[in-house]
């Protein structure tokens, strides 16, 4: 008897409707998300207006809009940029064995030894704060993350006989790393990049509201909290609404991997 | 007849794990001191119980691991002291089939495509043909190249996985436990189809067991092994009628079988389904 997967629906209705209001904001928002209109501060929701203004008149509803857009971006653009570092690490290490593994996965420890917040801080302090930076940073943390996962992964599917016969077939470990290796770990590799979009939602919010990350006029969710924080007795909701999303988006792509994950072990899936 | 494959004092160890900061302790004994000669057309089979080295034999044959001491000759060449691409073109003449027709497989590809790898890699042209010629010299359709190893049973699988080591038309295989994780009846299925194919294509087979039916019913000749060692060697009619060794009449009351009657070829010999 199969329990019907909450967290799965849950997790894609969330991340799904996240990623449909990103989408929406190319080529549609309420407003312009950067329009100042001072006489009209602090604008309770109304139907111009659905989540009122803020305290330089601009739309709420269109600057999370176009928020959840950069923050998408930049927590897509370093996961794949990350990721593809760390998977062809990985399983390189993998395929080579030895001290090559040894020497690859020692360096990733030590990477996932160094906090990674502190990192990021460190960037924006020699190179400047953007967005730029900010990619940057958080594809830093997931090299080593990816890294372990792929080799972890690859280093179980080199165990399989297939992979002997492969090499009594006569092919080289780069060919058998392309044409076995890197299918079988696939799936294991998309749920964690599921998780880690998740991860690398909230490093984006947190690097923002440190004022690390993307720079006004660019809206972020970070940010927007930052900003609301001083104005937490006036206007509390400022602050309520940006933290909302952050929530929303990083539980959404948090359960969905969480789920994908439970679904994708037969040994969880045998227990539901 | 000339002698295929020769193997002249191979000795391999696994290093043990540490129990005192002190003492580095006595390594694993896999392999030691084994000689055996194959020639052409001709089954040697290898028996032993677990532990006994038979395995590790194997995987040195195939090159999956270096022997600490003595050589592998394959048709005269040493298979450890010549260059990389010249063993490349070696391992087209000698090929495995594995103990699990479950693993040997990778789920992720058709069959056509696993039994046409060991064709890339030799950069051979036409191989829909030879895979679909493969796959009907060990009774499946040629059709059956686009279909999943997960469509296919036990037996059939390691049908597929034969097909792959006969693909390249070696000379010897190598076949590691080959029937033991199937079905007594499929069992007899795959020895026959073995036998079958050792006739029609002069094959020289290295048929290792820890099953004494299994060896006694395919093998011209009997390897026995113990804890690395050979303990016995002959022809498997004379192994059978009489043994030398202690262990190996141990083996035999243990299994309670009769070799086949009558000697090579093989294809006096069958198996009853």
């Amino acid at each position: 008897m199969r329990r019907f997967p909450v967290n799965l629906v849950l997790g894609a209705a969330l991340a799904g409707s996240v990623t449909l209001v990103a989408l929406l904001s190319f080529i549609w928002t309420p407003y312009d998300h950067a329009a100042i209109a001072v006489t009209n501060k602090f604008a309770s929701p109304s139907f111009a207006h659905w989540l009122g203004t803020d305290q330089l008149g601009r739309d709420v509803v269109s600057q999370l809009m176009v928020a959840a857009r950069n923050s998408m971006i930049v927590a897509f653009v370093s996961v794949v940029l990350g990721g593809g570092i760390g998977i062809v690490l990985g399983v390189y290490a993998s395929a080579r064995g030895g001290w090559v593994e040894n020497l690859i996965m020692r360096v990733s420890d030590l990477s996932l030894a160094f906090p990674a917040l502190l990192f990021a801080i460190m960037l924006a302090a020699v190179f400047g704060p953007s967005l730029q930076n900010t990619v940057i940073a958080i594809a830093f943390i997931n090299i080593p993350i990816f890294a372990r996962i792929s080799r972890g992964a690859a280093n179980q599917v080199w165990t399989r006989e297939f992979m002997l016969a492969g090499q009594a077939a006569g092919m080289g470990r780069m060919t058998l790393t392309f044409d076995h290796v890197m299918p079988n770990i696939a799936a294991a590799i998309i749920v964690q990049a599921t998780i880690e979009f998740a991860v690398a939602l909230l490093a984006e919010a947190a690097l923002s509201y440190l004022g690390l990350g993307a720079q006004p006029p660019a809206p972020s969710w970070g940010r927007m909290l930052s900003d609301a924080q001083t104005l937490l007795y006036l206007a509390p909701q400022l602050a309520i609404y940006p933290g909302l999303c952050i929530v929303i988006s990083v539980l959404g792509f948090g359960l969905l991997g969480d789920s994908i994950r439970d679904l994708s072990d037969p040994r969880l899936r045998r227990e539901r | 007849m000339t002698v295929l494959l020769q193997a002249r004092n191979l000795r391999r160890t696994y290093p043990r794990p540490r129990t005192t900061l002190f003492q580095r302790p006595e390594p694993l004994v896999a392999v030691s001191g084994v000689s055996l000669a194959l020639e052409r057309g001709e089954t040697l089979g290898i028996v032993g119980e677990s532990g006994s080295g038979k395995s590790t034999l194997a995987r040195m044959v195939m090159g999956f691991e270096r022997p600490e001491a003595g050589q592998i000759l394959f048709d005269g060449t040493d298979l450890n002291a010549v260059p990389a691409r010249e063993l490349q073109r070696l391992r087209t003449k000698f090929q495995m089939v594995f103990q699990d027709p479950y693993g040997s497989l990778d789920p992720r590809h058709s069959v056509g495509w696993s039994i046409a790898e060991p064709l890339r890699a030799a950069r051979i042209d036409n191989r829909p043909a030879r895979v679909a010629e493969a796959l009907e010299q060990v009774g499946l359709n040629h059709g059956d190249a686009a279909r999943f190893p997960h469509e296919f049973s036990g037996g059939q699988r390691q049908r597929i996985a034969i097909a792959r080591a006969i693909a390249l038309r070696p000379a010897l295989i190598v076949a590691d436990e080959a029937v033991s994780a199937l079905d007594v009846s499929v069992q007899a299925q795959i020895l026959n189809l073995l036998m079958d194919l050792q006739e029609d294509l002069g094959l020289a087979m290295l048929f290792i067991s820890h099953d004494l039916a299994v060896v006694a019913a395919i093998s011209d000749r009997l390897l026995v092994m113990k804890q690395g060692e050979v303990v016995e060697t002959g022809a498997t009619a004379d192994v059978f009628a009489s043994p030398a060794h202690a262990y190996t009449r141990s083996l035999l009351t243990a299994a309670q079988v009769a070799p086949a009657t009558g000697s090579s070829p093989a294809s006096n010999r069958k198996v009853p389904a």
